[in-house]
């Protein structure tokens, strides 16, 4: 018994919310499930369907939000693992602790430095090879902390306030130097390579500690230790859909407004009667609550659709976002290629 | 049974068992994830000439995936295997362009509006 066609279209694009589950989340147009449909891969046709709309880019806050409209699951959540985890960045992998007579433990000290942010661009650096214990140029970022907690001889006698009594004592990031190694003062300047953030506090002293401390950043993947991941987050999210099965006015057309997000619903008023439309389902967070109604759960249908992922991407301030989603895109393609190339290598042989 | 030769690493191991064709054939993929697996599998099920493409991680803490292609008829199974990493590339590189070219309208977009 074939299914009506708009039934099949709906199947094979939309996932519908229902009011205990989600159905019909897996893809399933691979070739022969569909009588009368060819699901064959098609360069063609998936580029003529494909599109990238921006929607919006902060430089300040590093965030990007943009639709990928027309491409599968499995290879959206693919750019969002890698964003997450296989992007390389540069975070602090060694400390020397020459001296550290501070409250904060040499191992929890060294835990903070590793997870500060370092701008530095990965891609004009190399990976450390395995067994180098001395690092080179290539591969190493040096930075020196070197701060001594010591009373203020101008503070007033009875003042309690730490910042007044005391000189140096919050030791923030601006504080670490960056020590050139080799041919590195040619390539950078000092504005290339610091900590993303001068404000972030790394240990508190009073008079007499201080800290000694030599660091050496590497380059390494969020996959090895989450210091290395580029992004603060990454993640997608599918286009809701919202219809109306029937018109719904007065009363229970505010009821349905209030059940959703705001801005999802608007009451338009025609010949006198309110009635309620769907004004913009993307700002719908999908919460189904207007299926625990029974007088308005079988007049709205919730749907969201397969193929349209709202990307959000967050950058921790080392690259730009869209220099990030570049990046994560070549590394799946090399990842291929390395694939590709083993074959290769082995059906010469 | 193929293995790479010489390299001390192989990224690629291929399994096949005793007696059969070359269409039924397990390739052990090292160093790999869902990310990969997941989307290898989607262009390969792709391909109409497939019988039947799975795979699994053997075991969490071993970053190993076994990848099964079973073609239909006489194809062997690196066929499919080799089309499904073209497209994968295929796609990666028509959505890099794609999305490179987005980005610059809409930075120029930004600039004329502040301008």
């Amino acid at each position: 018994m074939a299914a009506p066609k708009s039934n099949v279209e709906e199947i094979r694009n939309r996932v519908i919310l229902g009011e205990y589950g989600v159905r019909n989340v897996h893809t399933t147009d691979f070739p022969g499930n569909y009588r009368g449909y060819d699901d064959t891969w098609d360069q063609k046709k998936f580029e003529e369907n494909f599109r990238v709309d921006i929607i919006e880019m902060d430089e300040s806050t590093g965030t990007l939000e943009f639709d990928m409209v027309g491409i599968d699951a499995a290879i959206a959540n693919a750019f969002r693992r890698i964003l997450l985890a296989e992007v390389p960045t540069m975070a602090v992998e060694k400390v020397f602790i020459y001296n550290n007579t501070s409250i904060v433990q040499d191992e929890i000290l060294a835990h903070r430095l590793g997870l500060i942010p370092i701008k530095a661009d990965p891609r004009l650096f190399e990976y450390r090879s395995a067994g180098d214990e001395e690092g080179t140029e290539i591969d190493t970022i040096q930075f020196q902390l070197n701060i001594k907690c010591s009373r203020n001889p101008r503070a007033t006698k009875d003042s309690t306030d730490p910042s007044e009594l005391y000189l140096n004592h919050m030791v923030y990031t601006k504080h670490m130097k960056w020590i050139p190694i080799g041919n590195q003062a040619d390539l950078f300047s000092e504005a290339d390579i610091c900590p993303v953030h001068d404000d972030i506090l790394i240990a508190k002293l009073r008079p007499g500690q201080e800290l000694d401390i030599v660091m050496h950043c590497v380059k390494g993947i969020g996959q090895d230790h989450a210091k290395f991941s580029p992004v603060a987050t990454a993640s997608y999210r599918l286009l809701p859909e919202i219809s109306l099965m029937q018109a719904v006015e007065g009363d229970l057309a505010e009821k349905l407004k209030h059940c959703f997000s705001k801005g999802v619903i608007e009451i338009e008023n025609v010949n006198g009667r309110k009635f309620a439309k769907v004004a913009n389902s993307r700002l719908d967070t999908c919460s189904r609550e207007v299926l625990r109604y029974e007088e308005l759960k079988n007049k709205v249908k919730l749907a969201r659709v397969r193929d349209h992922f709202i990307f959000s991407v967050e950058s921790t301030g080392i690259l730009p976002p869209d220099v990030l989603v570049s990046e994560a895109i070549k590394v799946l393609m090399a990842k291929c290629r390395r694939f590709l190339d083993e074959l290769d290598s082995s059906q010469v042989d | 049974m193929a293995t790479e030769e010489g390299e001390k690493k192989h990224a690629l191991e291929v399994v096949q068992a005793e007696g059969s064709d070359d269409s039924c054939v397990t390739f052990v993929l090292h160093d790999e994830d869902h990310t990969l697996g997941n989307s290898l599998r989607y262009m390969i099920m792709k391909n109409p000439e497939v019988e039947f493409c799975g795979y699994s991680n053997t075991h969490p803490s071993e970053t190993k995936v076994n990848f099964r292609i079973q073609t239909r008829g006489e194809l062997p199974a690196v066929e499919p295997f080799r089309k499904g990493l073209n497209d994968l590339s295929g796609v990666c590189q028509h959505v890099l362009n794609t999305f490179e070219t987005s980005m610059k309208t809409y930075k120029e977009q930004k600039e004329e509006a502040m301008d």
